[in-house]
């Protein structure tokens, strides 16, 4: 990838991230630390990748720890994330 | 599948993200927000298994292994996340947190070893700063995790020349991180990662209770940025959205808690390293305190006309949100004004208190935050303090020096009573003593919070 759209993408992706945050109520900290945690498990796309193209078995046994360390940060994250938005929800009224 | 198709679902992901964070800012939007954020997450991993890089075929290598290693990782992660108690909250985060930053670092120790000597030195420094910050992210979590597990002690662990020590393996780490960009080579970028778990240890370690969901939250901001740095190395558009975006959105929630705990972000990183230790015990045990039965507190609460409720962290251990919630509805039968006052950092991580709240029902509208309840606790008649010290102990205002000095709190000395449910005379979380507690307006009710709420709402039945 270009060195001048990589950084472009960065810079703007800072923008939106400090944006989107910026106004929120000190209630949902919890929920959005733990929600913003889980989105960073999408690492788990890296460690596809290189565990698809290792070629020793040290790499493959990293990617594999890489891959199961992965998935417990997204899937877990976003589970935990929607069982305390759910108690969130059920008091609206 | 082309590229460009890969590409432009990796972008429908990364605008899945922001959704979700944005939806995340709000209590109406969050949950749906949250399965936006899973939806993206999800479409951007099945459509790697499409996707085919140059120099490779359909389906991917070692296809076994990695559906075995994801399977692995769901058998872990989902019932954690399902069976957790709303109490340890704090911990899971920071864990998940932690395996999300020694993820990153794994990735990049494989792509480092895959490309060789072929790494440009771009893709070199990159690497080389995710592996330190993965590792710090890795081992500072589990520290953290630890202290919020009460596995290890809550006051910050500060030893000989500490400084001197931190700032060396700091300068090391910078050092091996400029050896291996020099000379590149397997063994120098294991050392770094060494290193690095190490620098993650010394640097919470000094970090203490009370600052420990502040850490996460800027651990948190860091695993974002290693994400960013992998996705330059692995060409993809997606993981430098991503991770970019967690780095950011981190760093202004870091300060926003800080602020909401009355520090500065430099203090609480810093602020252990150059205090001297406390002096734990303090002069204060031997001092009476007036101590009262349930009838007593029953009678003063029958003849209050409002009553504000502080929970804190002790009433969720106790389990006892379902028995203060049938207190609050019992004095609102009789005509007594019932509110609960919440401490932005009530619990063990900012807005803690809301979920175990919301947890038994409470009605949000119940809820007043610290600014809105302040000004009305000098027309309150009795402030009922359960399970929670440091966000009502005045040491926040008037001792300067105390760790949390300057710490925003709940001025309960204003009421007219104040009556404090203890387990026992144990100072709170951040290890404080609390004048409050000798005052002579204030009454204490020793014993479980669940066993003594119970006896005080069949005690006010009575009445």
């Amino acid at each position: 990838m270009e060195p001048i759209a990589v950084i472009s993408i960065f810079v703007l992706a800072v923008f939106v991230g400090f944006e989107v945050v910026s106004k929120v109520s000190s209630t949902l900290h919890t929920p959005l630390m733990s929600g913003a945690n889980a989105i960073h498990g999408v690492i788990l796309v890296g460690a596809i990748i290189v565990a698809d193209h290792s070629s020793t078995n040290l790499e493959l046994g990293l990617a594999v720890a890489a891959i199961i360390l992965a998935t417990i940060n997204m899937v877990g994250g976003f589970v935990v994330t929607d069982r305390m938005l759910e108690m969130f929800k059920g008091n609206k009224k | 599948m082309s590229r460009t198709l890969y590409d432009l679902i990796g972008l429908a992901a990364g605008v899945a993200f922001i959704l979700a964070l944005k939806g995340l800012s709000h209590p109406k939007t969050a949950r749906r927000g949250n399965l936006i954020g899973a939806f993206g997450a999800t479409l951007a991993t099945l459509v790697v298994f499409f996707y085919t890089n140059p120099g490779s075929s359909l389906p991917l290598n070692n296809i076994g292994w990695i559906l075995g290693a994801m399977l692995i990782g769901l058998a872990v992660g989902v019932p954690a996340a399902r069976k957790v108690e709303m109490t340890q909250m704090p911990q899971l985060v920071a864990l998940f947190n932690g395996v999300g930053g020694g993820a990153a670092a794994l990735v990049a120790i494989v792509e480092y070893l895959h490309l060789g000597n072929d790494a440009t030195t771009a893709e070199v420094i990159f690497t080389v700063f995710t592996v330190i910050v993965g590792c710090v992210s890795f081992s500072g979590s589990v520290i953290t995790f630890m202290k919020l597990q009460e596995l290890m002690t809550t006051r910050p662990v500060i030893f000989p020349a500490g400084r001197f020590i931190i700032a060396a393996t700091l300068a090391s780490v910078i050092g091996v991180g400029g050896w291996v960009v020099a000379a590149l080579g397997t063994t120098p970028l294991l050392i770094l990662a060494g290193l690095s778990l190490l620098f993650g240890v010394l640097f919470v370690l000094p970090v203490g209770g009370a600052d420990v969901p502040i850490v996460i939250s800027l651990l948190n901001a860091f695993t974002g940025l290693t994400v960013a740095a992998s996705g330059y190395v692995l060409d993809s558009v997606l993981l430098i959205i991503a991770g970019t975006l967690v780095g950011a959105s981190g760093t202004i929630l870091t300060r926003l808690m800080a602020e909401a705990m009355g520090r500065s972000l430099f203090g609480t990183l810093f602020g252990a390293f150059t205090a001297k230790p406390q002096d734990a015990s303090g002069a204060a045990e031997e001092r009476p305190v007036r101590s009262g039965s349930p009838d007593d507190v029953a009678i003063l609460l029958n003849y209050a006309r409002r009553v504000v409720i502080v929970p804190g962290f002790g009433l969720a251990v106790a389990q006892a949100q379902h028995t203060v919630r049938e207190l609050a509805d019992l004095m609102i039968s009789k005509g007594i004004d019932v509110a609960y006052g919440i401490h932005p950092v009530a619990g063990r991580m900012p807005g803690h208190m809301n979920v175990l709240l919301a947890e038994a029902n409470v009605p949000y509208d119940q809820l007043e935050e610290m600014d809105e309840i302040n000004p009305t606790f000098s027309q309150t008649d009795v402030a009922i303090v359960i399970g929670a010290n440091d966000v009502v102990n005045p040491a926040a205002e008037n001792t300067p020096g105390c760790p949390i000095y300057g710490m925003p709190i709940l001025k309960v000395s204003n009421a007219a009573n104040v009556i404090f449910l203890k387990r026992s005379m144990r100072p709170g979380f951040a290890g404080i003593e609390n004048e409050l507690l000798y005052d002579p307006k204030t009454m204490l009710l020793f014993g479980d919070a669940k066993a003594s709420l119970t006896k005080v709402v069949s005690a006010l039945k009575a009445l």
